[in-house]
């Protein structure tokens, strides 16, 4: 099962009440790779990922994961077909340890029985959780939070790794270092599919990337050539030729 | 003010105070993991009180161990009424949500008290054992052999749902899915089932307490409202989120109202409860035990 697409998005249309949030997307990511989703607030990034994952079901198009539809599968359905979301906002359960918390996400019947073996190698990655173990997940820094919402995800054994924001209120060297833990899963295997606000990194981390405005689709590439687009440099890059000033 | 009474109204309050706490815990278990008020927990609470009084009529099962057949019976009962009312709530947003799920509870327990009066009629009935009105006496305070029983029965239930919650993966579950039912869904929980098994505990425990009820207090089909308010203040008193905090409320409410006997007399006894309610939700509206 090496090769085709882990995930492909056609045609999906999403509502809040009579709002439209999502027109006609479409998106593939394939086996082992990573792809950025990048787009303004408001764009339909989050409401995107929660369709994938189960949250959020579309009114129209279809989802496929591994070539079965699963728009219509609840949330955690989607957990026990390989797909595993970490949201926006972390959203940890903060009255229970950072051991509950990990061992919460290892509760699909797939992954509980490797659950050990999982949990080894997500303290591998994420040692600092192994000293905080028995620490109510609360009490964390927003850092390790994160990390602990990372490591939960990965209890799950995804073979896709979704992404809302990761960096989200985090500083600067703490961001570096959540980035390098996500090349570090990529590079065992896990796909990624990531939505980020600071779209320089997650480019540079990517190999895809597709640019959503208001509900759409309007750029994709790989994400060398989005790099390079001069839409998504004034955009979203920080480029601005203001009067004659580059930066 | 003779102080003499002080002691044994002490006992006795704890007494009264753990089934409280049993009655409420099952309440407070549903309404923080399903945010849903179950209006009609003391009908199940009614409920499981005839289910122990024909089971010691009928078969002279003594009360403590009709426990093992009452607790399972509404379990099971709570399933029914779980797949067959609640579960079309608990997805609703949150002010439709508590609307409908109040009326749900109002017409269950109208139903629930309604059916128990064609079946067995208005009557009071209360469980006699060969043991009732017996007890120990120990400095000159009586500790009826009952009532002993029910505290260690009431201290039982709370201890092995404690640790039902906090050291099985399902109890943990549970407990995820009360902090965040998205999140938990995000974990693999289906969230759908932790309902499910949620209502039908907190069930049980309704039935756990009537079975309690049942022995040295009355039962009759219109008990259920006096029991879901009792159960409510204590609610509101502990706050959510700790088993034991809703315990120790329960038999703090249940002390308070034995020593306003003998400060302002039992006429105002059921006052008591309200005001203790009025003031923790003026002052400390988390509850006394409660998180944030």
């Amino acid at each position: 099962m090496r090769d085709g697409p882990i995930l492909e998005v056609d045609g999906v249309d999403a509502h809040y009440g009579d709002l439209q949030a999502l027109w006609g997307v479409s998106l593939r990511v394939d086996q082992g790779e990573v792809v950025a989703l990048i787009g303004p607030n408001g764009a339909g990034k989050t409401t995107l990922l929660r369709a994938v994952a189960g949250l959020h079901h579309p009114s129209a198009g279809d989802i496929k994961l591994r070539g079965q539809r699963v728009e219509t599968f609840p949330a955690h359905r989607i957990v026990t077909a390989g797909v595993v979301l970490v949201p926006e906002g972390r959203r940890l359960f903060g009255g229970m340890t950072v051991l509950e918390n990990l061992e919460m996400g290892a509760f699909s019947h797939r992954a509980r029985a490797e659950r050990f073996e999982t949990l080894r190698s997500a303290l591998e990655i994420f040692p600092v959780l192994a000293e905080r173990a028995s620490q109510r997940a609360a009490t964390l820094s927003g850092g390790q939070q994160q990390m602990l919402a990372v490591g939960r995800a990965l209890m799950g054994l995804p073979e896709l790794l979704l992404l809302d924001e990761p960096s989200l209120g985090l500083a600067p060297l703490v961001v570096e270092n959540i980035f390098g833990v996500l090349r570090e899963i990529n590079e065992r295997g896990v796909a990624v599919l990531l939505v980020e606000q600071n779209a320089r990194m997650a480019l540079e981390l990517a190999t895809r990337a597709y640019v959503l405005e208001q509900g759409r689709v309007v750029l994709h590439g790989s994400a060398t050539e989005l790099l390079e687009d001069e839409r998504v440099q004034e955009a979203y890059l920080g480029y601005r030729g203001v009067a004659g000033v580059h930066l | 003010m003779n102080l003499e009474p002080v002691p044994q109204l002490l006992v006795f309050g704890v007494f009264v105070g753990a089934l409280y706490g049993v009655a409420a815990v099952g309440l407070a278990l549903v309404f923080g993991v399903m945010r849903v008020l179950n209006v009609a927990h003391g009908e199940l609470l009614m409920i499981g009180g005839y289910a122990s009084f024909w089971l010691f009529t009928l078969w002279r099962v003594d009360p403590f161990v009709s426990l093992l057949a009452t607790a399972p019976i509404l379990f099971v009962m709570g399933l029914a009424l779980n797949g067959g009312l609640f579960s079309h709530v608990v997805r609703l947003d949150e002010e439709t949500k508590i609307k409908n799920s109040l009326l749900i509870g109002f017409g269950l327990a109208l139903i629930l008290q309604n059916l128990a009066i064609q079946l067995w009629t208005a009557d009071e009935r209360s469980v006699t054992a060969a043991y009732s009105g017996l007890g120990l006496q120990l400095f000159g305070i009586v500790f009826p052999y009952t009532r002993l029983g029910g505290l260690a029965a009431a201290l039982l239930g709370i201890f092995a749902l404690h640790v039902f919650l906090q050291r099985t993966y399902v109890g943990k579950s549970i407990r995820a899915t009360a902090e965040d039912w998205e999140a938990a869904e995000l974990a693999g929980v289906s969230v759908r089932s932790v309902y499910l098994i949620t209502f039908a505990l907190g069930s049980a425990l309704a039935g756990v307490a009537g079975t309690l009820v049942s022995v040295g207090f009355t039962i009759a089909p219109s008990i259920g409202l006096t029991w879901t308010i009792k159960a409510l203040v204590v609610v509101v008193l502990a706050g959510l989120g700790n088993v034991f905090g809703v315990f120790a409320a329960g038999v703090l409410l249940g002390v308070a109202e034995a020593l306003s006997v003998l400060a302002i007399g039992p006429a105002y006894r059921e006052v008591v409860g309200l005001a203790l309610f009025l003031v923790v939700l003026l002052l400390r509206p988390q509850g006394l035990f409660g998180a944030r």
